[in-house]
């Protein structure tokens, strides 16, 4: 196990490496001047060459990436154009929210995906299994942000049971933390409730022929402690790596369901400092989120090589 | 391949989208573009079947228009994608040396999470339709290349293929002719998925607000525009919507059918399990 910890961990090397330098080139990539860009037509000669001198860039480039690279490891993403703010600080002040927000969207993902799942591998060989499928592809055939505003349109208009827009810390109290992050938890797990269910499917019904499954019935197990203790749970395994996919599509998901919901995270942060044209705060992002994603691919990986030792020696 | 009924539906309704979008000036009962201020945010009706904008434009008509957009970056984007992962996974595939700087970058660009490498080039380069179809096919074409790859490493240890390299066949049309023929069909269905990802990717940056520009009509924009009036005008949101959910479903129905036509075992599994039900029922009676 330690020997394949240490393998994952230096083949993060090289694409921590990648990820940097496209992340660097976001403010490099812009037609003109990004100076000039940010400050907008009518700025002076001499406040562009200030900014050029306070974000760098009038060095060279690989000068620059460096000192940039260099920064970051200190824990240095830049100051906000905008705000003037730290980079880190405001990432600080905003993920609270998208990680609320996530692990909403990740609880009900679950709590749907997984009873679904045994559900349909229960009645298999009835109309729900090809009902099921068509229900999946249609599920991933729907925009996010049109589904969300259908919710609002339902479930917050015109039968008024969720508010549409907002954000409460979970410190002023769990009930109304939750109430407001419901609906957008929802849309966000949409996409992924039928992802993770079908692959939760395919895989359970891949373990319903495993001899440890027969032995099982054989035994005279109920068939519903079969489907639980023996399919299910060897299904579990292949689906950690899910999860792992399921993160990340909820880490793009949340940029859409923050902006409609208006929930001040960092996805809507993206957003805005887009608009901005705040580039160190879209560059700080940008990279935090990739970096979280590869963290949690990571742990996803030595999870299930934890879980199933045969992965260790692939 | 196509004569299959469940491949037909989607690639009929694709075509006929595709002909009723570019020759709509010709057959639309109402000009989309036409302002009435008269009519602002009318409820469907005989004249207006998707009801009216705030500006009292037709919506079906802007509907019907919209999609052209959407279809050029969905297709263009798909195009692309198969055309620099294939030549890229060929490469990764065929040639050691460059497989593992190749996956290296590969590796890093599939570090975003969906949308985010996209957004993070649309911030850089501004939004356009050429922007937006550079940007998605940047964050698309890796998924080619890793394709390409595996395919191709099962393919090179193939006979026919060793036996054209010690014949001293070059690279190139080895390449071209022994391998590539090979491995086109998933080419092919990763390529349709990749249309339908490019059309819910545009329609989500357009609806962002960071995608094409606002005065070019495409499904995620006028979803943008319908945003604010969701409660006045419901339709205004309602149909552009149904629009991409039906191409989008169209697409990966043909992706789905497309994989399963290319796919000799699934028929073959498909056939033997009707056999063994067949059986299994004699057997009963």
């Amino acid at each position: 196990m330690l020997h394949y910890t240490l393998r994952r961990l230096v083949a993060i090397i090289p694409v921590l490496f990648i990820v940097s330098i496209i992340v660097f080139m976001i403010i490099h990539l812009t037609p003109g001047n990004p100076a000039f860009l940010i400050l907008g037509e009518d700025s002076s000669p001499e406040a562009v060459e200030q900014l050029e001198q306070q974000l760098g860039l009038d060095k060279p480039k690989v000068v620059q990436y460096v000192d940039w690279v260099g920064n970051i490891v200190t824990g240095d993403l830049g100051a906000s154009i905008y705000s003037e703010q730290p980079v880190s600080e405001i990432i600080g002040e905003r993920i609270g929210a998208t990680f609320s927000l996530m692990v909403v969207a990740m609880l009900i993902t679950l709590l749907i995906a997984i009873p679904t799942a045994i559900f349909i591998v229960w009645k298999r060989n009835t109309v729900m299994d090809p009902l099921f499928l068509s229900g999946s592809l249609l599920g991933t055939s729907i925009p996010e942000f049109w589904l969300a505003l259908l919710l609002v349109l339902g479930l917050g208009v015109a039968i008024p049971i969720f508010p549409v827009a907002g954000y409460v810390p979970i410190s002023e109290g769990i009930g109304d933390w939750l109430h407001h992050l419901l609906l957008p938890g929802l849309v966000l797990a949409f996409v992924e409730i039928g992802l993770i269910a079908r692959m939760l499917r395919d895989s359970m019904l891949e373990s319903l022929n495993q001899d440890y499954t027969k032995t099982a019935r054989g035994k005279g197990v109920k068939e519903s402690t079969v489907l639980v203790r023996h399919v299910l749970a060897n299904a579990l395994i292949p689906t950690t790596t899910v999860i792992g996919l399921t993160v990340a599509g909820l880490l793009g998901g949340t940029v859409i369901a923050e902006t409609i919901f208006t929930i001040p995270g960092i996805g809507q942060l993206l957003i805005d400092s887009i608009h901005r044209r705040d580039y160190p705060v879209i560059q700080g992002v940008v990279l935090f989120i990739a970096c979280v994603y590869v963290l949690v691919n990571l742990i996803v990986d030595l999870l299930y090589a934890f879980l199933d030792p045969r992965i260790r020696y692939d | 391949m196509l004569s299959r009924k469940r491949n037909l539906i989607p690639f009929v309704f694709l075509i006929l989208l595709f002909v009723a979008t570019i020759t709509a000036e010709w057959w639309l009962p109402v000009s989309p573009s036409v302002m009435d201020s008269g009519l602002r945010l009318m409820a469907p009706s005989s004249e207006n079947w998707f009801g009216t904008d705030h500006f009292g434009r037709d919506l079906f008509g802007q509907t019907i228009v919209a999609a052209r957009v959407s279809l050029l970056v969905g297709f263009t984007v798909a195009l692309l994608s198969t055309v620099l992962g294939t030549i890229t996974g060929l490469l990764a595939g065929y040639y050691k040396r460059l497989d593992s700087i190749i996956m290296r970058i590969i590796d890093g660009m599939l570090a975003f999470p969906s949308l985010l490498l996209a957004l993070a080039l649309v911030a850089a380069l501004g939004g356009s339709v050429t922007n937006i179809i550079i940007a998605l096919t940047f964050s698309f074409w890796p998924v080619i290349t890793r394709v390409v790859r595996s395919s191709v490493l099962q393919v090179k240890t193939i006979q026919y293929v060793e036996a054209a390299k010690t014949s001293g066949v070059k690279d190139p049309v080895i390449l071209a002719r022994y391998i590539l023929p090979n491995i086109l069909s998933p080419i092919i269905v990763q390529g349709t998925f990749i249309f339908a990802r490019s059309i819910l990717a545009e329609a989500a940056l357009s609806f962002l607000g960071v995608g094409v520009e606002p005065s070019i009509p495409t499904w995620g924009n006028m979803l943008q525009e319908s945003q604010i009036y969701i409660t006045l005008a419901p339709w205004f949101s309602i149909f552009p919507g149904i629009f991409i959910v039906m191409t989008v479903l169209a697409l990966n129905l043909l992706g789905d059918g497309l994989r399963d036509a290319f796919d000799p075992y699934a028929k073959g599994k498909k056939k033997a399990r009707k056999r063994l039900f067949k059986q299994k029922k004699q057997y009963a009676s």
